[in-house]
């Protein structure tokens, strides 16, 4: 190997040492016979077994899950709405208002979005009794902030898009809505599933809002993560990493494989 | 041929912002013809072509298709079809889907959609490629099935945008004659829009010359050709010297072909004096540039019939020129 290539693929590998070693680690010492983390003491599935018994951590992660799935679906309904006429509706009343207010809520802090949406919800409950804090206001709080990812994924997709095709679909004698479902979305599909598919991420880690909004009884993967390590860690933590490390790959690799096959 | 027009256009105007993209038209499209708009860009061709199919809104004036207010009608309501410039194939769709889809709007049963479709496709002859994306044709099969589709719901009226313009040289002229078969094979009215002339004059019975948004002259090639109506035509449509006459009230359009070159003072009824500028060699024919006594320029092509020899009038030969009496087109505007 010449020099200059010596150089650079030692390069490439420090930096994927940097960024996957500690994840590789993760996933080695879940199979760690020892209750430290640090110390190898021989291979065992035992913290695996206890994972799939810890009630807490099971119950936890469903909660997530459903509030991930619900909340990315709805969110890349209304994404897809927002995106669509952000990209297609040239002029209407309050257009940049409208364009500022759908991508808010990516810069804006959690922080003062958690507050806002807390007042909001206690708010409320003692107006109207309506929501009970727990799964309907995490999950509404999630949609509140992904919403902004499918919308700007979806607008930048409409943007190259080529009207002709919807224009041939209307000539040949399909209704804007006909033309919408078998010509416009099927072709945005891709764009689409990947907002739905950051919103998924999103929702499955938010830690912040998520504490803000979510009531006395729910508690999401996160939160029992982040309690459990104060606590002290063990390695079932390092079991459920693996799990998610696992999905998040699966989830990529699917991604790829949506942008691949539309092209 | 009925008398009815099938398209009748009435002082249609549209603007973009502050721009006239189309500035009052008044033209009647005859059943049955092929009909060309031809102009440069930007000269509202396509934005005609486009109020037709009813993806633009004219801001003023009406356009009848068979008799039929169109105001207010959407494109999918319009009995007309249009094969898009770009052909604007559905990507996620194989051939036979794509040349289906208009049926399948209509709701037709599925085995009266695959016949009608297979015959479509034979028609332009992709038989066997029913099952093949947009993406794996050649230019020439994938404008065959843009017009396949735009044909299959037997519209009164095709409008075609550039039908050839993304194709190779080679190509166009083939395609050229098959899409005039075509039309004369199954009765329809064609409109086209083309930048292209010899395209338009070799494949019109009518044609439109439109400059700024109004339209220039409507006729045949021949009458577009031997008598355009201004100077803008005639220097538009070919090459045309343009001089004045009548102490420069008015202007004679004079095509190259229509002057002789002669070695003495020839008997016609318009002679001049000159000498060779440039000489361009073009297989078939030369153009000349030939400097008159009075120091302006006039261009004369002459066909090469003879094989030798290569240049019968070289550079810097003394010439006459004649031309007779009518073979140019005073014009006055």
């Amino acid at each position: 190997m010449p020099g200059r290539a010596r150089f650079a693929f030692t390069a490439l590998a420090f930096g994927y040492a940097f960024l996957y070693l500690p994840i590789a680690l993760v996933i080695v010492y879940s199979f760690n016979e020892s209750r430290l983390v640090t110390v190898w003491a021989g291979f065992s599935t035992k913290w695996w077994s206890a994972l799939f018994a810890n009630e807490a951590m099971l119950s936890a992660a469903w909660l997530s899950l459903r509030i991930a799935l619900v909340s990315a679906t709805v969110a890349a309904v209304i994404g897809l709405a927002a995106g669509y006429v952000l990209a297609r509706v040239p002029r209407f009343f309050g257009r940049t208002l409208f364009g500022s207010l759908v991508i808010a809520p990516m810069v804006m802090p959690e922080v003062v979005m958690g507050i806002s949406m807390l007042l909001l919800f206690v708010g409320s409950d003692q107006l109207v009794g309506w929501p009970v804090r727990g799964f309907l206001t995490i999950t509404i709080a999630h949609i509140t902030f992904s919403v902004a990812f499918v919308a700007v994924v979806v607008q930048a997709r409409l943007s190259d898009f080529d009207r002709s095709l919807e224009e041939a679909a209307m000539d040949l004698g399909a209704t804007p809505w006909t033309t919408f479902r078998t010509i416009t979305l099927p072709l945005i599909a891709p764009a689409v599933g990947s907002g739905w598919l950051l919103a998924f991420t999103l929702s499955l880690d938010d830690l912040i809002l998520t504490q803000f909004v979510a009531g006395a009884q729910s508690e999401t993967l996160p939160m029992r993560v982040y309690s459990s390590v104060r606590l002290g860690v063990d390695p079932q933590i390092n079991a459920l990493a693996t799990i998610i490390v696992i999905v998040a790959a699966c989830a990529l690799i699917f991604s790829g494989w949506l942008t691949r096959r539309k092209a | 041929m009925s008398a009815q027009p099938i398209v009748s256009i009435a002082g249609v105007s549209k603007h973009f912002g502050a721009v006239a993209a189309v500035d009052g038209v008044d033209l009647d499209i005859r059943r049955g013809e092929l009909f060309a708009l031809l102009g440069g860009s930007g000269c509202g061709k396509t934005t005609l072509l486009r109020m037709i199919a009813g993806f633009e809104t004219p801001d003023t004036g009406r356009i009848l298709i068979d008799g039929q207010d169109m105001t207010g009608v959407p494109p999918h309501r319009r009995p007309v079809n249009m094969m898009f410039q770009s052909y604007a194939l559905f990507p996620h769709m194989d051939v036979a889907e794509n040349v289906g889809y208009g049926l399948r709007r209509e709701g037709l049963p599925a085995n009266e959609i695959s016949r009608r479709v297979g015959e479509a496709l034979d028609q332009v002859r992709l038989g066997d490629h029913g099952k093949r994306r947009p993406a794996q044709l050649s230019g020439g099969q994938r404008q065959r099935v843009a017009l396949a589709r735009a044909l299959i719901k037997r519209p009164k009226l095709l409008l075609l945008d550039e039908p050839l313009a993304a194709l190779d040289r080679k190509l166009r002229e083939g395609t050229r004659f098959e899409l005039v078969r075509l039309q004369e094979q199954l009765g329809l009215t064609f409109i086209m829009v083309t930048h292209d002339q010899e395209e338009a004059m070799s494949m019109a019975g009518r044609l439109a010359v439109m400059n700024e948004g109004r339209i220039a002259q409507v006729g045949t090639p021949h009458e577009v050709y031997e008598h355009p109506r201004s100077r803008f035509v005639a220097d538009f449509i070919g090459i045309a010297n343009i001089l004045p006459v009548d102490g420069g009230r008015a202007w004679l359009a004079l095509r190259p072909e229509k002057i002789g070159l002669f070695a003495a003072r020839p008997n016609t009824d318009h002679a001049e004096q000159g000498r060779i500028v440039d000489v361009a060699y073009e297989g078939d024919r030369s153009l000349y540039r030939v400097g008159l006594l009075d120091g302006s320029m006039l261009l004369v092509s002459t066909a090469n019939v003879a094989r030798a020899p290569r240049e019968p009038w070289p550079r810097g030969q003394e010439v006459w020129l004649g031309w007779a009496g009518d073979a140019g087109q005073r014009l006055d505007e």
